[in-house]
């Protein structure tokens, strides 16, 4: 295969990866608050692209992804305090399906608001035709904004985690719900705040993609089991794992044109879910522990 | 002997004879046809009850063994064997009745497997899968175990709508009528309409009797007691393992019983059969059915398909499914585990024995 | 003659030595009670013998049988039942119901013939209920059969778990605590149906925290203390000995 290829193939991988990988981070935000799979995490990335992709045409880019994220980070919150508090007593199986008629609900709605027809952003420089040069392939610049944001998001994630006090109380509630509470901390509202940001992120990523990748109303649950992918390959709750996995899953995809026809392309995914599923469940980088239920 | 677990098993009997004649009265014989395949859907519902409700397993994977029984049988029984018609299997075959003869719509001679056959090998093939799937699967829990039954479904579904000698995206079709009994054939077509009828209503009769005995037998009780503990059920000599992947494989012999009749009598199937959506909408029947009520789950079975399949939820018919689901699991009483709902206070008879 | 042998068993929970090096046999159709203050293993100990965790090291031995390691189901399957520190009733079923579980390891009817209502497996059903009747009357709770056990009382659903243990006619019987919420009027009805089962020939493995009722139905008393065996012997003796005080009573600190 001529190195042009390889680099093509690469950079499709590293683009469909990143926003795997954005994906995953969501769920394991929400996981590690709440101990339950939101279904519905793929439905934000693709409400970000849309609400941007209609914004974008009143508003200057930067303002209408900005806006399409507050939008969406908003929707994360609403669908929190509406619908999943109600069911949160019922146990995780319950929150479970109550995500995925949600995701069905959003993706009807977004078929309803935005019609069948593919979308697209802008680059964010330059436009269709600018590319960049390296080792003999072109690529749009729009790549390396896929790649800085992601590493943005994780390294500004990271640092939520670590350093704000906020992120540090939701670590505690995701370790002890109790004990946060007895500290003072609110778990519901840390919860409603899991969502949000998951919801965030998920819009941000796609975005980013968005000029590249297009989006269209019913992307949300292919990506969301690809999210899930990753996340469980990486480790249930781990994003640092989950970027690493997730680049991974996007040059396996990528590259598995190679050895399988394209019609089976999304075969490659699931056969990596089935076999972290039936070979490990907590992933590569998981414990004992994260491969059971997480109990809340 | 009580008769009242018996009750549906009997109303479904006589509506089966008797819809026929009355609705023709009515001049309202083509609701026939959607009450036909709502039937089979409601099949395939069963099935799933019987899963989630009795041993607590989720599984978003139905729709997978719904296809792989429709695919198979309609795959065996479109091979045209005219080309080896001279060969000793052909001839063996033939003694044992085993091939059926016909001619094509282009009136090209037709030699293949008789629907028989083609039926018990995809059924076959349908328990030989969950056989071997179930065992990894079932060791899962809650969202692990979604997840793996969703990746079987999607795996179904990208390989019969990928596959050009299952048709692709067009999927099979000219897949002839499944002749069950002598003089009487699954097929669609306004003659047959009635005797389809009749013959869907009684097999879904069929499947709820051997449900409701399974229930009241000693093999039901334990799978109820493996559902609300499985530590206790094992302490009492139950092998939850062994039980949970035997109803795992019932589930999807329903599943596949009913793809098998269903593409016999619209004579085509698509990938669309497999689509996630679908399993969804199974998922969303034994919710609002009640879980663990086999009667819930076949009067939701058979009235959301037919007011889907008559086109009521228009372009909404997704979402109906998603919004149903959410609202079950909402209204369903606080603090109790998965396999109850609201209708189960509603309808304490769904309690067997 | 030991009808349970248990010999250098051992299991850990990450850095906990649960249950460490314990060794002791039950006589058939005697009352062992293991006794020991809270956290000495007993609980972990019944989980070994029954099946519910694995030991890290170590053999239980039944009748003559190496069941180390064996599926709970297998072991049931072996002769022995058990109950639970926290009762695990089915509680939609009634009680009833509940008992007839108890009679899987002495029936063998399955899915199909369940499917197909052979004749039979119902004649296997009428054998199952009528033995669960048995069972049912003898810890006296008849009144309470075709009641949902998730609203009995507390101390009947103890009994239809007891009830459902010894339907299915076990040569050993492991109770977890069947005293531990009872009252001084209950726990004396504990005591005088123990001493009926006991008469039926099952041996007992008892493990409890009422002294006095393991003085009183006891034949042989193991002590544990932090997961290892402290001491054996008869009701007496283990009154006696004065390490055992201790362990209760604490130390006295000059």
């Amino acid at each position: 295969m001529p190195p042009e290829v390889v680099l093509q193939y690469l950079i499709s991988g590293l683009i469909y990866g990143s926003i795997y990988a954005a994906v995953a981070i969501g769920f394991n935000i929400i996981y590690n608050a709440t101990g339950i799979i939101n279904f519905a995490q793929g439905e934000f990335a693709m409400l970000g692209g849309m609400f941007a992709s209609s914004l974008s045409a009143r508003l200057p880019l930067a303002l209408a992804i900005a806006v399409a994220m507050v939008l969406t980070a908003l929707s994360g919150a609403v669908l929190e305090r509406v619908f999943l508090r109600r069911v949160a007593r019922g146990g995780v199986l319950k929150m479970i399906v109550t995500t995925i008629g949600l995701s069905i609900v959003i993706r009807e709605a977004a078929l309803l608001a935005w019609g069948e027809s593919v979308r697209t952003l802008p680059f964010f420089t330059g436009n269709e035709v600018s590319s960049v040069s390296f080792l003999g392939a072109n690529f749009s610049p729009q790549v390396f904004w896929v790649v800085g944001v992601t590493a943005l998001t994780v390294a500004a994630l990271t640092a939520f985690f670590r350093f704000t006090l906020m992120g540090k109380a939701m670590r505690g509630c995701s370790a002890s719900r109790e004990g946060a509470s007895l500290c003072g901390i609110d778990p519901d509202r840390m919860v409603t705040i899991a969502f949000t940001l998951s919801a965030g992120i998920g819009a941000v990523a796609g975005c980013v993609v968005a000029p590249l990748t297009q989006t269209h109303y019913a992307i949300g649950s292919g990506l969301a089991i690809k999210g899930f992918t990753v996340a469980a390959f990486g480790g249930l709750g781990n994003s640092v794992a989950a970027v690493v996995a997730g680049l991974f899953l996007g040059m396996l995809e990528s590259f598995s044109i190679v050895f399988v026809p394209e019609a089976y392309k999304d075969v490659v995914s699931i056969c990596v879910l089935l076999a972290v599923l039936f070979v490990k469940p907590s992933g590569l980088f998981g414990s004992r522990a994260a491969g059971a239920l997480k109990d809340y | 002997m009580s008769i009242k677990p018996y009750l549906p098993v009997i109303a479904l009997a006589v509506c089966a004879f008797l819809l026929p004649p009355v609705l023709t009265a009515a001049k309202s014989a083509f609701y026939l046809t959607q009450l036909t395949m709502s039937a089979y859907y409601a099949l395939a519902s069963l099935g799933l009850c019987a899963l989630m409700g009795y041993a607590g397993q989720i599984s978003l994977g139905q729709a997978g063994f719904f296809a792989i029984g429709g695919y198979a049988s309609s795959f065996i029984a479109t091979r045209n064997l005219q080309a080896i018609a001279s060969s000793p299997l052909a001839k063996a075959l033939d003694l044992a009745g085993l091939l059926s003869r016909g001619t094509d719509p282009y009136g090209v001679a037709l030699l293949s497997l008789s629907p028989w056959v083609s039926c018990i090998l995809a059924v076959l093939l349908a328990a030989a899968v969950a056989a071997l799937i179930g065992m990894p699967v079932l060791k899962l829990k809650g969202h692990y175990l979604a997840m793996a039954t969703l990746g079987f479904g999607l795996v179904i579904e990208k390989v019969v709508r990928g596959t050009k000698a299952l048709g692709a995206a067009d999927g099979l079709s000219n897949v002839p009528g499944f002749p069950i009994l002598p003089g009487l054939v699954v097929t669609g077509g306004k003659a047959a309409r009635a005797s389809n009828f009749t013959i869907s209503w009684v097999v879904l009769a069929l499947a709820l009797l051997a449900l409701v005995n399974l229930f009241r037998s000693r093999a039901g009780r334990a799978l109820r007691a493996l559902h609300d503990g499985e530590e206790a059920a094992g302490a009492n000599g139950v092998d939850t393992s062994r039980y949970k992947l035997n109803v795992f494989i019932l589930g999807a012999v329903f599943a596949a019983v009913a793809g098998v009749l269903l593409t016999h009598y619209n004579g085509s199937i698509g990938p669309g059969e497999a689509n996630v959506m679908k399993s969804v909408r199974y998922v969303a029947i034994v919710s609002v059915g009640g879980m663990a009520n086999l009667t819930g789950t076949l009067i939701a079975g058979l009235l959301l398909n037919f007011l889907s399949l008559r086109g009521i939820f228009g372009s909404l018919d997704d979402a109906v499914f998603g919004i149903v689901l959410i609202f079950v699991m909402m209204l369903a009483p606080e603090g109790k585990a998965f396999g109850h709902s609201f209708s189960s206070f509603l309808r304490r008879k769904g309690r067997a024995g | 003659m030991s009808i349970l042998q248990v010999s250098g068993l051992s299991r850990s929970f990450g850095g906990l030595r649960a249950v460490d090096g314990v060794g002791f046999g039950a006589e058939e159709r005697g009352i062992t009670a293991v006794i020991g203050p809270n956290g000495a293993g007993k609980t972990t100990l019944f989980n070994l013998i029954s099946g519910s965790l694995m030991p890290d090291s170590g053999r239980v031995v039944f009748d003559g049988e190496d069941i180390t390691g064996l599926k709970p189901f297998r072991v049931a399957r072996r002769g022995i039942s058990r109950t639970f520190q926290t009762v695990k009733l089915s509680r939609r079923m009634t009680a009833l119901e509940n008992v007839m579980i108890g009679r899987h390891v002495r029936s063998r009817a399955g899915f199909a013939s369940g499917m197909l209502a052979s004749p039979w497996a119902k004649k296997e059903e009428r054998s199952i209920r009528e033995e669960a009747m048995k069972a049912i009357e003898l810890l006296g709770i008849a009144d309470y059969r075709d009641k949902e056990t998730g609203s009995l009382p507390f101390g009947i659903q103890r009994s239809v778990e007891l009830a459902r243990a010894i339907a299915a006619e076990p040569k050993l019987l492991l109770l977890d605590e069947p005293a531990s919420g009872l009252n001084v009027r209950e726990t004396r009805v504990l005591a005088e149906l123990v001493s009926r089962i006991r008469g039926r020939g099952i041996t007992i493995l008892v493990v409890e925290h009422d002294m006095s009722l393991v003085m009183d139905i006891s034949d042989e008393i193991v002590v544990l203390n932090f997961g290892k065996k402290l001491a054996q012997g008869k009701p007496r003796e283990i009154q006696a000995n004065r390490e055992v005080i201790d362990i209760y009573l604490g130390e006295d600190d000059a």
